[in-house]
This record gives C-alpha cells, structure tokens and sequence, in this order.
C-alpha cells in the first residue's frame, strides 16, 4: 500500500508522543479501539483554567494511517477550546492525510479518541463543582 | 544478454525498490539456471507437445516428458502418476474437487484443518454448497494436528481428508505419514497439499501413504504459473476433470501444455533434488541466527512449533506491536505480516488464530522466510533493523506502556468501535 507523505512525515516523526499525569484534575485521557480490532489510541490533553488545551500526547498500537491521525490530531488541538476540540470531524483528519478508503476508520479513531479525552475532562470538572 | 542470467546478488538495503527479500514464502526468484533452461522454448524449440506430425512436436513432448520425470524423481513417484496443472491451486482444486465428486457415492464428508491454504478451504467450502459436509480440524496451539483428534473426525461417510504437508504461514510440518495411515484403515482418500514442502523436506511417495499431492514450481525457484497434482496409481485413484478440452494428460487436465513453463519446473525440481541437503543445512544456520537475535528482545514469540518446522520460515509476533505499522517501518526487508495472501486485508491472520493466539500476538506478527539467496550480511541487517524498529514503535505503544505498569490485558474493558 502507498503511504501519502503526510502520513509517511507523521509516522516516521510522530509529534507530541507521551502521556500526562492522568491524575492531573486537568488533564482529560480519551483511549479508544482494541487489541482485537488491531488499534489502540490513547490521547491525553491537558487544559487550563480558561478552558484552552495546553497540551496534547498520545500513544497508538495501530497501522501507520492510526499513528499519523493521532499525532496529527495532537497538533491540532494544542491552543483550542475544549468545545472546538470536539468539534474535529474525522472527515478533516483524513482529507489532511489524503487517507484511502480502507484508512478511513483510522481517522474516525482519532475522532473519538479527542471525543473520549474531551468527556473525561468534563467529568472530571463536574466532579470538582459539585464537590 | 548475459548479464541478466547472473546470481542476484543480495539488493542494497538503503534502495526503496529492492528491499533485501525475506519472503521466500509468497514466491522465490526463478534461479538462473532454470531461466537460462526455459529461454529456448520459447523461441526455437516451441512446439506444442501434442503436435505428432513434425519435429517441433516432438522436441517439445521430450521436454516435457524429461520434466515430468524430474519432478517425479524429487518426490519418489512414478512420471505416469504426475499431471501438469497451472500452480498448487488448481492442483489443489483438481484433486479435492475431483476425487470428491468421483467418490461421492461412498459419502459425502470431508475432513480438513482451519490452518490449511485458501487454495485447499475454499475448495472445501465449494464442495459444502453442493451438498458435502466438512470438518475443519483446529490445531494444537503449536499448529500440528493432533492424531488421535484426527481419528475422531473420521466418520463411516468421509471420503477425503487433505492436510497440508508444510504450512505458509508458520512453516510447521504435519505428519502426513501418520495421518496417511489413519486415511488408509479407513478407507478415506489423502491429499496433500505440498506447494511449500519441495526442496524443504523429503518426500518419498513411493512409501508415504499419500493419494494425491499437490506443487508448483514458484516456490522452489521455478516460474509461476505451473504445477503438478500427484494422482496415485497403486492403488489408482480416480479424479473427475476439472477442465474439458482435448484430452490432454490422460484426460485429467486439458489445455496445451505450457512446454517452458513445465521445462522450468523440472528444471527446478532437479536442482533442488540435488542440492536440498546443503541448501538447507545453510539455510538452518541463518535462520538460527536470526532467531538467537531477535530473541535477545522482550516480548518475542516464534508461532508454530520450532522443532516440527522447516528452517526456511520464522513467524514472529513482537507483543504490543501492530504487525501493519512494523512493516511500514522495516522498508529495508521485504517480509509479509500473515500471509501474502492476507495481508491486503485489515484481518488479523487466521492461521494464527487458529493456533489460539491472542489478539494482540496474532495482530504482530511477521513473517521472516529466507532462501537460496539469503545472505549472512542479510541477517545481520535485519536483526539490527528490527530491533531499533521494535524499539521506536513500543515507545509508541500504549500497549506496551501498560503491559510495562504490570497491567493485565486481558481484563481491561476496551471500548471496542
Ligand atoms: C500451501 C500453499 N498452497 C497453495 C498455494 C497456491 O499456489 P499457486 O500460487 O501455485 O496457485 C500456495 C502459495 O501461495 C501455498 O503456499
Ligand atoms: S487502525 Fe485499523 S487499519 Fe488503521
């Protein structure tokens, strides 16, 4: 299979790999997929009191389309609210890759991982409030 | 015009085009020999070997006739009992489908294993749509067949049973002659499938208590595209065409034979006859070598037994890793994840489920197979590759993040898309 140069630049110079202190109230980890399915995501952002992501890690057990969308993504979300963090549509993240057809569900598990890591954060902001 | 006939030489690595080839097990390069051996008959002696009135004619059917005998003297049989074919698939597709439907009127149940080629299950699975049943034996986890399994499958209504002698993926070798024994008590029909075994492992089918056998050339340094089914003669075995036209080999297979192609194999075969020995006492070694290395590794596990196994093929899994993106990165050997067959799709390969593997092992695996051509050099460059490869990829591995916080796998609730 032929790689786009993007993925193959994200691939071979993944951006941003790593983790935060998931006990940090401010930090949100998003992990999604499977060993079963082949791909495992997890994306960690971490945001400041405005609402803004500071920063953004990630680790991916998957295909070169999966580890190039994560790393990609890990970009993208560094300065965005959390709001338009969960806006990114997976649709965005592979026309960026120019993924084929088959490589698609690799961007959609980019897509939830900001989902999952977006909703962990809310919980844990929830959960300061009523506290 | 010499020049492309020379021994290959081992491809530099740094060069995208011509990784160095450690898929011996999808196909092997045509040696030089059997090339230069093809060559004329395809432009001076191309005759067609039915051809009975003139010179051409009979040139070509002596050739063909000399390969037959070639092919039959590497696996001990009898030149009558060997009919040509396009390749191991259609061997395959002729003797299951053709006995089967031949000997349908003594039952209709066919036994064989989930690690076979596709070559032999979908055949099977054909024969199942119209109207025979089929066991598909699972495996001991080192991916042998267990015999006293075997034995239970049989039932008063199974007509054929087809176990393949080496396996593609895992390179196991199955006891074909203890399996052969339980067909014969019980009167069910043997086929082999033994595209990956010529040149590998000996094979006397003067003594294995095999009916149908199965090759083709491309693996054992011939063309692609040729092949030949061994259709026993003592006792004879009977196969229903799969292919009408003129008649050719004794009615089995028509369709004019392919003079070069068939030259080729034979070719190949009698190369391999005479130097399978040496060969694979060289190979034994590299492939040792490359084992000891790669088990200097964490988390390195060899699928399929080690010792029922032919040296030629290593399969691999490197826990926490994905196999797809380990290709990616090892640009500089040419290896398959699974099988050349499977790896097009995004499945995890059955053969290795089929040995119980769990997910993550069976979704990192590769498949290392090495050749007449393999270097020492190749070796030592695929060892150093791998393990800076590996390195970087668990660094990148959430997996192996947490396999390394001592967390059990198996009970974390993934959230599965
Ligand atoms: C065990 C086995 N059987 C059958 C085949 C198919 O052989 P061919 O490509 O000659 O049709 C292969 C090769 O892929 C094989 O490895
Ligand atoms: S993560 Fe499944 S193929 Fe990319």
């Amino acid at each position: 299979m032929a790689y786009s140069d993007k993925v193959l630049d994200h691939y071979e110079n993944p951006r941003n790999v790593g983790t935060l202190d998931k006990n940090d109230p401010n930090v949100g980890t998003g992990m999604v997929g499977a060993p079963a399915c082949g791909d495992v995501m997890k994306l960690m952002i971490k945001v400041n009191d405005s609402g803004i992501i500071e920063d953004a890690k990630f680790k991916t057990y998957g295909c070169g389309s999966a580890i190039a969308s994560s790393s990609l993504v890990t970009e993208w979300l560094k300065g965005r609210t959390i709001d338009e963090a969960y806006a990114i549509k997976n649709s965005e993240i592979a026309e960026e890759l120019a993924l084929p057809p088959v490589k698609i569900h690799c961007s959609v598990l980019a897509e939830d991982a900001i989902k999952a890591a977006v909703a962990d954060i809310k919980a844990k902001q929830a959960a300061k409030e009523t506290a | 015009m010499s020049a492309s006939l020379e021994m290959p030489v081992s491809k530099h690595a740094e060069d995208s085009m011509h990784p160095i080839y450690l898929d011996y097990s999808a196909t092997t390069p045509v040696d030089p020999r059997v090339a230069a051996k093809m060559i004329p008959y395809l432009t001076e002696d191309f005759g067609n070997p039915a051809s009975r009135s003139h010179p051409y004619g009979w040139t070509a059917e002596k050739a063909v006739e000399n390969a037959r005998e070639e092919v039959a003297k590497l696996v001990g049989a009898d030149p009558r009992e060997i009919v040509w074919t396009s390749g191991a698939t259609e061997s395959n597709n002729l003797a299951i489908k053709g006995a089967a439907n031949f000997y349908s009127g003594k039952g209709k149940h066919i036994i064989t294993v989930a690690t076979e080629h596709k070559a032999v299950i979908d055949p099977v699975r054909e024969l199942e749509r119209q109207g025979f049943e089929a066991t598909f034996l699972e495996p001991e986890p080192n991916g042998l067949v267990d015999l006293e399994k075997f034995k239970a499958a049989i039932r008063p209504d199974t007509v054929l049973a087809s176990v393949m002698l080496v396996n593609n993926e895992i390179g196991v070798i199955q006891d074909i002659t203890a399996i052969g024994n339980i067909c014969r008590e019980n009167g069910v029909i043997f086929h082999v499938d033994a595209a990956q075994a010529t040149g590998k492992v000996h094979i006397d089918l003067d003594k294995l208590p095999v009916d149908l056998m199965s090759f083709c050339a491309h693996k054992t340094y011939g063309p692609k595209g040729i092949g030949a089914l061994y259709v026993r003669r003592k006792p004879r075995i009977r196969i229903e065409a799969q292919m009408h036209g003129g008649g050719h080999e004794r009615g089995m297979r028509s369709g004019t034979l392919a003079t070069h192609q068939i030259v080729g194999m034979g070719e190949a075969f009698r190369i391999a006859r005479e130097e399978m020995d040496l060969e694979n006492a060289r190979i034994r070694r590299l492939s040792d070598k490359l084992l000891h290395g790669l088990e200097t590794m964490e988390e390195v596990y060899v699928n399929g037994d080690l010792e029922h196994r032919v040296p030629h093929n290593l399969n691999i899994s490197f826990n926490y890793v994905e196999g797809e993106s380990l290709i990616m990165a090892v640009k500089g050997i040419a290896v398959s994840s699974g099988s050349a067959c499977t790896s097009a799709s995004l499945e995890p390969s059955y053969v290795l489920r089929a040995l119980g593997r769990s997910d993550e092992l069976a979704h990192s695996s590769i498949r290392f197979s090495i050749g007449r051509f393999t270097t020492e050099d190749d070796v030592d460059y695929t060892i150093e590759l791998m393990k800076s490869k590996i390195d970087k990829l668990r660094e990148l591995s959430p997996l192996w993040e947490m396999f390394k916080d001592g967390i059990d796998l198996s009970k974390v609730q993934w959230a599965a898309h």
